[in-house]
């Protein structure tokens, strides 16, 4: 089969003018050689008032390994500082997995033979019900990667459905164009999260084989099209354990910096998934991405962007989840089900395979209960739609 | 009533504002008390939320100050002032509009737009804003209530930072002056008092302290202390030592 070209535009997709965040990015992470940090730069990192680009490069080195305890002190510290004692909550929900796109780490890869679904207008309200019924205030709308399947007008739909049951609205679909992220805007939804996987080109032109998301640079300028398009927040992150974790995570920290000193009105925040097993091939798993590091990663962004949000998947495992509350995350996803369908329970019709393992299926009843225990405030929405 | 706050007509005996933002709704009771506030903020944006309703958690007595949080220019300000009045909070409300996530600097030009257009709206607007004597004018003359000048970023318990230019407002503003954000402990709010201003605003230096409840009070007593000062006269601070024997004391007739 025939490749294309990852660093090539296809024909519809909209190229930026006057950016120079992709540049900007590259050329940081192409520099940065985590090696070189050491113990003392690491510990003046840790003091810094205003930590800079170079302090997070220390922060994310092995040599800050040692010093993962005072990193959560000073994450903890910052989280008080800036968001109290509140966690926000939120549910995702899938209303499709059709995908055209060939990432061989995923479960939604259009090679891989799973049971496909995608739902109607009744079904996305069904399900909505469902999530809003639980006191649920906050969803993140989510699809496979397929304009043919799930296309902007659908997604649109699905947000204006969201607006009458929840008081927030995010996506995370596919990377489209300005005008296309102003309509969904238009439509209800203010936050746009898109996850660049890698940001390492050649790494990322060996995972995507096929599809849409094959064009490394048209994926990577997402968040800037998003913000143009009017909406209010964006988030970022790489899938810790595809390639280099270090020099992702360092990518992920300086997209976030750019894209905020541009567009300081930005609400930024960050995700930090670690790659999961999937049907099929329950091989796949981040080879050197331990909870260790990961939670070296979510300290190292705490500290170098207080203000940020940053959130923690269900991928990670209850008990690490309550431990991050509070130290370094700030928001946190409770009655999750990443099939299609699969929060109405009686009609089940047309479900469909889910894209990973989850590893923390409590329903907001019980999340609300651990994050109460600790002291901590639940927030079920911090938001007004304007 | 002696020595009462006075904004827009409406009489305090406290001058702590507290804010809401940052800790346990439950916590919020017993913090109001003990501080003995009058005047609890909160963002319209959390009004509502949660498993349970804030308005809820509010002592009786105590005036609810809305603010226009989440508004990044005047108009944006305007639509949350009119859901917060839907929300039944009155006419007091604190213009917020922040276009920097990062340090959440007001936006000094967007805020004084926001008041006019507040004001014209029939809101008694209190705005919060970077202590800058033109644009703290303009705010007045757009019918502002109370200027509310940062002390310093907010959240970041630097405390009296921007204290010269406060200090500034203090003396041209002909309304009453309350230091909003940055205030990190109990002295510097005495501070901020002693200097003049007419309320203390705090909830990060509260809402992150070991205890609460008590940091709630040792504020009330700083803010008390202060006020006192202020009204008491302060001594005279000399840059330098001064003569004991005066030098004309020679002078006979």
């Amino acid at each position: 089969m025939e490749r294309i070209d990852p660093m090539k535009y296809l024909p519809g997709m909209e190229v930026l003018e006057n950016s120079d965040i992709e540049e900007q990015v590259v050329r940081a992470m192409e520099e940065y050689d985590y090696n070189r940090y050491t113990a003392d730069e690491v510990k003046r990192a840790l003091a810094a008032d205003y930590p800079t680009p170079e302090d997070f490069g220390a922060l994310l080195s092995p040599a800050a390994e040692p010093f993962l305890e005072a990193m959560a002190r000073r994450a903890r510290a910052e989280t008080r500082k800036h968001f109290g004692n509140s966690v926000l909550l939120f549910t995702p929900l899938y209303i499709s997995n059709y995908c055209e796109n060939h990432c061989v780490y995923c479960g939604f890869n259009r090679a891989n033979k799973i049971r496909r679904a995608k739902l109607s207008e009744d079904g996305i309200r069904a399900e909505m019900e469902a999530i809003a019924r639980t006191g649920m205030e906050e969803v993140l709308i989510l699809t496979g990667e397929s304009r043919t399947m799930s296309g902007v007008e659908y997604i649109g739909r699905a947000c204006e459905i969201a607006r009458t049951y929840f008081k927030n609205v995010g996506i995370e679909v596919y990377p489209m164009n300005t005008d296309e992220y102003a309509y969904l805007h238009q439509r209800g939804a203010d936050y746009v999260t898109v996850f660049q996987e890698t940001y390492d080109r050649g790494g990322y032109e060996r995972l995507h084989l096929a599809g849409h998301k094959r064009v490394f640079p048209y994926r990577l300028n997402a968040q800037e099209r998003a913000l143009r398009g009017g909406m209010r927040g964006v988030a970022f992150a790489a899938l810790l354990g595809l390639c280099d974790f270090r020099k992702d995570a360092f990518a992920v920290g300086t997209h976030a910096r750019a894209i905020q000193r541009r567009y300081p009105h930005a609400e930024i925040s960050f995700s930090c998934p670690r790659l999961r097993p999937i049907i099929n091939d329950d091989k796949i798993n981040p080879k050197d991405v331990h909870e260790r590091q990961l939670l070296q990663v979510m300290c190292a962004y705490r500290i170098f962007m207080p203000f940020a949000g940053l959130t923690i998947s269900t991928r990670e495992r209850a008990l690490f989840r309550d431990n991050v509350i509070g130290m370094c995350a700030t928001k946190i996803s409770a009655g999750v089900s990443t099939g299609i369908g699969s929060h109405t329970e009686e009609e089940n019709t047309g479900t469909g395979d889910s894209q990973f393992e989850i590893s923390d299926g409590r329903s907001l009843e019980e999340v609300i209960a651990a994050i109460k225990s600790r002291g901590l405030q639940p927030v079920l929405n911090d938001y007004v739609y304007l | 009533m002696t020595d009462a706050l006075v904004i827009a007509g409406h009489e305090f005996s406290s001058r702590f504002i507290l804010g809401s933002g940052k800790f346990d709704l439950d916590l919020i009771r017993a913090a109001v008390e003990h501080a003995k506030a009058e005047i609890v903020t909160l963002a319209l944006r959390r009004v509502n939320s949660f498993s349970g309703n804030i308005l809820e958690h509010i002592p009786e007595g105590v005036t609810l100050l809305p603010n226009t949080s989440g508004a990044r220019n005047a108009e944006e300000a305007l639509k949350i002032a009119r859901l917060a009045r839907e929300a039944g909070c009155g006419g007091l409300i604190k213009i917020e509009v922040i276009r920097d996530s990062k340090y959440l600097l007001p936006d000094n030009y967007q805020t004084a737009k926001a008041c006019e257009m507040l004001a014209k709206d029939g809101f008694i607007p209190l705005p919060y804003m970077y202590p800058d004597l033109y644009a703290a004018r303009d705010m007045a003359n757009a019918g502002a209530a109370a200027i509310m000048p940062l002390a310093a970023p907010i959240g970041s318990n630097q405390g009296l930072a921007a204290k010269q230019f406060i200090r500034i407002l203090i003396e041209e503003i002909d309304l009453p002056i309350i230091v909003d954000a940055g205030i990190g402990k109990p002295s510097q709010a005495c501070e901020a008092m002693e200097m003049g201003a007419a309320a203390v605003m705090a909830n990060t230096a509260i809402a992150t302290a070991g205890n609460i409840v008590e940091m709630a009070q040792a504020f009330r007593h700083a803010i008390i202390a202060g006020r006192t000062a202020y009204l008491a006269g302060m001594g005279r601070v000399l840059d330098r030592g001064s003569a004991s024997s005066p030098l004309t004391g020679f002078i006979q007739d």
